[in-house]
């Protein structure tokens, strides 16, 4: 239980302080200074405890007291979660708006997670004399219009008594009868966010997560439970991709985490968030989505705490049942937080000062990815996939940070500043990235989309990478001196690049793609692609080929909307015929 | 708080002094040091355990002894009185009065490092801020609130450009003109004499401060003159309601005195030698932009920073990229071009321009305009390479069209004078008359009714030559 000891600040240095306090335990959660700032211990050694701290301490002196609450770091898990927007430590920044009286963001402000006033209305799954496990649902809340809460239990004993109606999440909901004690029942519990969540088994990821993103649900696709990373020097377009894929993947729920990035582009996605609607449901996206918002300017100690609040959270709606979709933006940021407090530890740095622990820290975060099966008796599956960005130095993937996420995570979608320059977005190089799931992937999308899928892929694929090779010889010789065959794959290649793998995530139409409508339109270029061929063995000039008005039109078929794909079964035809025409006119 | 006095410094290393059995000093806190000569200097405290503080001194530590020195601490960390009355005046590097004029009075004092924004006290930046300039209204549109710093070279015209978007910068509409606040952080006297006789000149100079730290005055300084340019600004923006554009170069002389002070810290070195906590201390400067609730003003940021080398990923530009909302590089090829203003559209980037652009903001035809002649230029810049290997006359018609696209755009789009104000529509029309040496099937990024509507085709020029 919780033994409120405390002690004094012995010295400040940034956000590092030390201080004498009684009865510290690692990772414990302190109160510093009379303006009671919150922060963590990390090291102990003898009586002194070093501690972080998660606010400015500008101004603190030596002598003030700390306080120890002997809990670590945790968040408090129950309905009001989604829909809300957090600092690093799950401080709910609208309330500390109000609490501030202002914009700005003031020191020791003490406000709680979750909404204590708001009233649930808690329908039980349960009844009285039930043997329940940990993890089994013992009721629902309606969240928001889309999710429904489910109650979980954190005992495992006999129900005592449990009741329907309407709760704020401090009222009991019922009781337990736990190792011979009677406990009561809340609509809410804690957890420690440096411990992951624990689940019955995890199963390898074999159901595709689909972003509607082509580039990578063609080329790169990502499974429900899975681990991607996205490097990319900046601007270009990490931020843009994460904010998509968010919006547009077929996930349950979503956990944003803005980890040292940019305070407008937080508030772009949360002006933005509201207005959006899921296709799926019709609902405003915010209802399924939960944000962390840990500025590049708020302080660093938070923002290293960040990530694990955010999976945490994740974690908690997996084991609902859920599929979760976690982004976060940037890892990076948060590798160069545990630097800087690793520098003032004055820790022996690892490779570019980055603490040895590095690696570890990084491996163990997406660890906790995972389609899993979830505690509780009856038989849930939830997931949890991990996309997190990484920003590398000049772009350099060389450095610790991309070095180490490369290691662990599967897919690689790698960034490309000259794709950005020429407004190729997403500007994912073809070339350099890849899925370790392509194969695991392949059973669903022969079953769901169509047999000749991933072959359509493979040889998409493979004309990418004869382009590249004719590219070089191109730049020595001119396109002229190749053979009609080989101009004529540059030809579809171009078709390839920009009329499938650009996406304008600003058109209503072209900035989500089923897997249907990416399966047709790849079919439309590769159809076009081997009558090609067959025309110019029958001695057709290219010459006459590129001026065929289908060029045109697969130009423009990324603007056909979902419900209209007859169009596209019109453009085969057409294709067909204009060909025969050419043959019939040879 | 009661004053506190103490003789007791026991080591002095570069800009650091350690003072000795000090008890109730805070962190971060001011200090005043008097020097035997009576000479007072002021510092800041970067450290402090039970007995020893470390102070950080702003400007030279020469003439400071062991013996014979004061260390006051004066009980409060580093605050900037604040009034209206800043607006044309100059003030040094630590915010004292530089011209003639009487001391501020002021009406408020705040801490001038900050209190981070709430992100969800924001609001979207959105207006679109006409500068002018086609290279920056067309392609890489600055929006009120936004952070978009110039990455320039040494020799580059920087400068030029800046005070050029000081000058014409107005919201549409509106007429509307912005507050300027200028800090010179360690640029020469030249320069700096640059920016206020051009002030002056224009009139700029009554709605604008001016916060001067040169090159030859302390560089330590350094890491307090765009903190009082931000504090002032935020003041005027949220408090006062303006419309403020924040001018701060050259932001290399900031990071190169963190990297001093680092040094002198005995710190761990990160990448070539600047702080591991640069990215988060160059933060806590570029976040200071943007747009609040319940408030009428803004504060717009145009920081200026010389790649060293013209390299981009040195560390300044790098981190400062990762944390402004693009970027507008100057590049030595155009300005050797003597092509005026030389950005370099490829490489150059505003986050925020689809929020500023667009029917109701601009026109219509803008984002799809912009997109075209990006694609269109890179296209055609890829081509020059290749036709310097094998001719012009290898590549195809329409190859030989990018080319031609690619060196017009350059001439008509880029290049424009340092007085000359290129209104929006005139910026989108220009494009257009680019656009008209392509055909329309290589037109995939514009929409085809608005192909209709602006393109005014002159016949067939080049073809018929033939």
């Amino acid at each position: 239980m919780a033994n409120k000891k405390g002690g004094y600040i012995r010295r400040i240095s940034g956000p590092v302080v030390e201080a004498v306090v009684e009865g510290a335990r690692l990772y414990d959660v302190v109160k510093v200074g009379e303006s009671r700032l919150t922060g963590e211990i990390i090291k102990i050694v003898g009586n002194t405890s070093v501690i972080q701290v998660y606010e400015d301490t500008s101004g603190l002196i030596p002598g003030e007291p700390v306080e120890t609450t002997g809990e670590p770091l945790s968040v408090e898990l129950g309905p009001g979660i989604l829909k809300s927007i957090y600092d690093g430590i799950q401080r709910p920044l609208k309330r500390i708006e109000e609490a501030s009286k202002g914009v700005f963001i003031k020191r020791g402000i003490q406000v709680s997670p979750l909404d204590r006033t708001v009233k649930w209305e808690f329908k039980p799954k349960v009844k009285k004399g039930d043997k329940v496990k940990v993890g089994d649902i013992l009721g629902t809340v309606q969240e928001t219009e889309l999710i429904e809460h489910r109650v979980l239990s954190t005992y495992e004993g006999r129900i005592k008594e449990i009741s329907a109606g309407t709760f704020t999440i401090d009222e009991e909901i019922g009781s337990i009868e736990f190792e011979g004690k009677t406990k009561p029942l809340m609509l809410y519990h804690k957890w420690f966010v440096r411990k992951s969540r624990p689940c019955i088994e995890k199963f390898p990821p074999i159901i595709p997560l689909v972003t509607g993103q082509r580039v990578i649900d063609t080329f790169f696709p990502i499974a429900k439970g899975g681990t991607a990373c996205i490097p990319g020097p900046f601007g270009s377009g990490k931020t843009v991709t994460q904010q998509a894929l968010a919006k547009f993947s077929d996930t349950q729920i979503v956990v944003y985490i803005g980890c040292g990035e940019r305070g407008n582009e937080m508030t772009e996605v949360l002006k933005e968030f509201p207005h959006l609607i899921d296709p799926k449901s019709g609902k405003p996206l915010m209802e399924r989505t939960v944000l962390i918002a840990n500025t590049s300017n708020m302080p660093v100690a938070a923002r290293e705490a960040s990530i694990y609040t955010g999976v945490t959270l994740a974690e908690y709606y997996r084991d609902m049942g859920y599929d979760v979709a976690l982004m976060a933006d940037s890892t990076s940021r948060w590798a160069e937080a545990m630097r800087e407090i690793g520098g003032r530890l004055e820790e022996m740095p690892g490779e570019e000062g980055y603490p040895a622990y590095l690696a570890r820290r990084l491996a163990e975060f997406y660890e906790r990815a995972g389609r899993v099966r979830t505690l509780g008796s009856d038989e849930r599956y939830g997931s949890i996939t991990i996309i997190g960005a990484v920003s590398p130095p000049g772009g350099d993937i060389s450095e610790p940070v991309s070095q180490n996420t490369l290691r662990v995570t599967k897919v690689f979608l790698a960034l490309d500043a000259p794709l950005a320059y020429r407004r190729h977005f997403p500007a994912i190089n073809w070339l350099k990235s890849y899925s370790l799931y392509n194969d695991t992937l392949e059973e669903y999308l022969v079953e769901n989309v169509s047999s000749d899928f991933p072959g359509l892929v493979k040889s998409a694929m493979a004309l990418l990478q004869k382009e590249a090779e004719l590219q070089e010889v191109v730049q020595l010789v001119g396109p002229d001196a190749l053979p009609e065959r080989e101009q004529a794959i540059l030809l579809v290649t171009k078709m390839l690049r920009e009329d499938y793998l650009q996406q304008n995530a600003f058109s209503d139409v072209d900035a989500r793609s089923g897997l249907k409508k990416q399966y047709v339109m790849l079919k439309s270029i590769l159809k076009f692609h081997e009558r090609v061929k067959g025309a110019l063995d029958l001695g057709i000039q290219l010459k006459r080929i590129s001026g065929l008005p289908c060029i045109v039109r697969i130009g423009r078929m990324k603007e056909i909307p979902e419900t209209k794909m007859d169009e596209f079964d019109k453009l085969h035809k057409d294709i067909d015929d204009e060909f025969e025409e050419l043959i019939k006119t040879r | 708080m009661m004053l506190k006095e103490y003789q007791t410094i026991n080591e002095i290393a570069g800009p650091l002094v350690f003072v000795d059995k000090v008890s109730g000093v805070g962190y971060n806190e001011i200090v005043e040091i008097i020097l035997p000569s009576g000479e007072r200097r002021k510092g800041q405290v970067l450290d402090v355990g039970e007995r020893i503080a470390v102070v950080q001194v702003f400007g030279p530590t020469a003439g400071i002894s062991t013996t014979q020195t004061t260390v006051r601490f004066l009980g409060e960390t580093m605050h900037l009185g604040l009034s209206t009355d800043m607006l044309g005046r100059a003030f040094n590097g630590l915010g004292e009065p530089r011209d003639k004029g009487p001391k501020i009075i002021p009406k408020e004092r705040v801490d001038i490092s900050g209190l981070p924004i709430n992100p969800y006290s924001r609001e979207t930046p959105a207006e679109f801020i006409q500068t002018g300039i086609s290279t920056i209204d067309g392609m890489n549109t600055l929006v009120r609130g936004q952070k978009l710093p110039i990455f320039s070279g040494s020799g580059l015209p920087h400068n030029q450009l800046a005070v050029q978007i000081a000058r014409q910068a107005r919201v549409r509409g509106t007429g509307e003109k912005f507050a300027v606040i200028f800090a010179a952080i360690g640029i020469t006297h030249e320069e700096a004499s640059f920016f206020i006789r051009d002030f002056e000149k224009t009139g700029a100079l009554e709605n604008a401060v001016l916060f001067l730290n040169l090159a030859d005055d302390p560089s330590v300084e350094r890491i307090i003159t765009p903190r009082l340019a931000l504090t002032t600004a935020e003041y005027l923006a949220y408090e006062q309601g303006m419309h403020v554009l924040v001018l701060l170069t050259d932001l290399t002389n900031y990071c190169e005195a963190l990297r001093e002070i680092s040094s002198a810290r005995q710190e761990v070195p990160g990448r070539r030698g600047y702080p591991g906590y640069m990215y988060t201390d160059l933060s806590t400067i570029y976040e200071r932009a943007g747009r609040v609730r319940g408030s009428k003003g803004s504060v717009t940021q145009l920081p200026i920073l010389t790649m060293p080398g013209d390299d981009k990923t040195h560390p300044i530009p790098d981190l400062t990229g990762y944390i402004t909302e693009g970027q507008i590089i100057l590049s030595r090829d155009l300005h050797r071009k003597n092509i005026y203003p030389p950005v370099d559209v490829l490489p150059s980037l505003s986050r925020l321009m689809n929020l500023g652009i667009g029917a109701d903001k601009t026109r219509e035809d803008h984002k799809g305009v912009a997109d075209q002649l990006y694609a269109g230029y890179a296209a055609g810049r890829d081509l020059r390479s290749l036709s310097a290997v094998v001719g012009e006359e290898a590549l195809t018609e329409v190859d030989r069209k990018f080319l031609r696209l690619a060196d017009d755009f350059e001439k008509k789009f880029v290049q424009q004078g340092a007085y000359e104000d290129r209104d929006i529509d005139t910026t989108l029309n220009i494009s257009w008359d680019l656009l008209s040496i392509m055909p329309d099937s290589e037109l995939k990024r514009v929409k085809k009714e608005h192909i209709a509507k602006y393109m005014k085709r002159k016949g067939e020029p080049a073809e018929e030559k033939k």
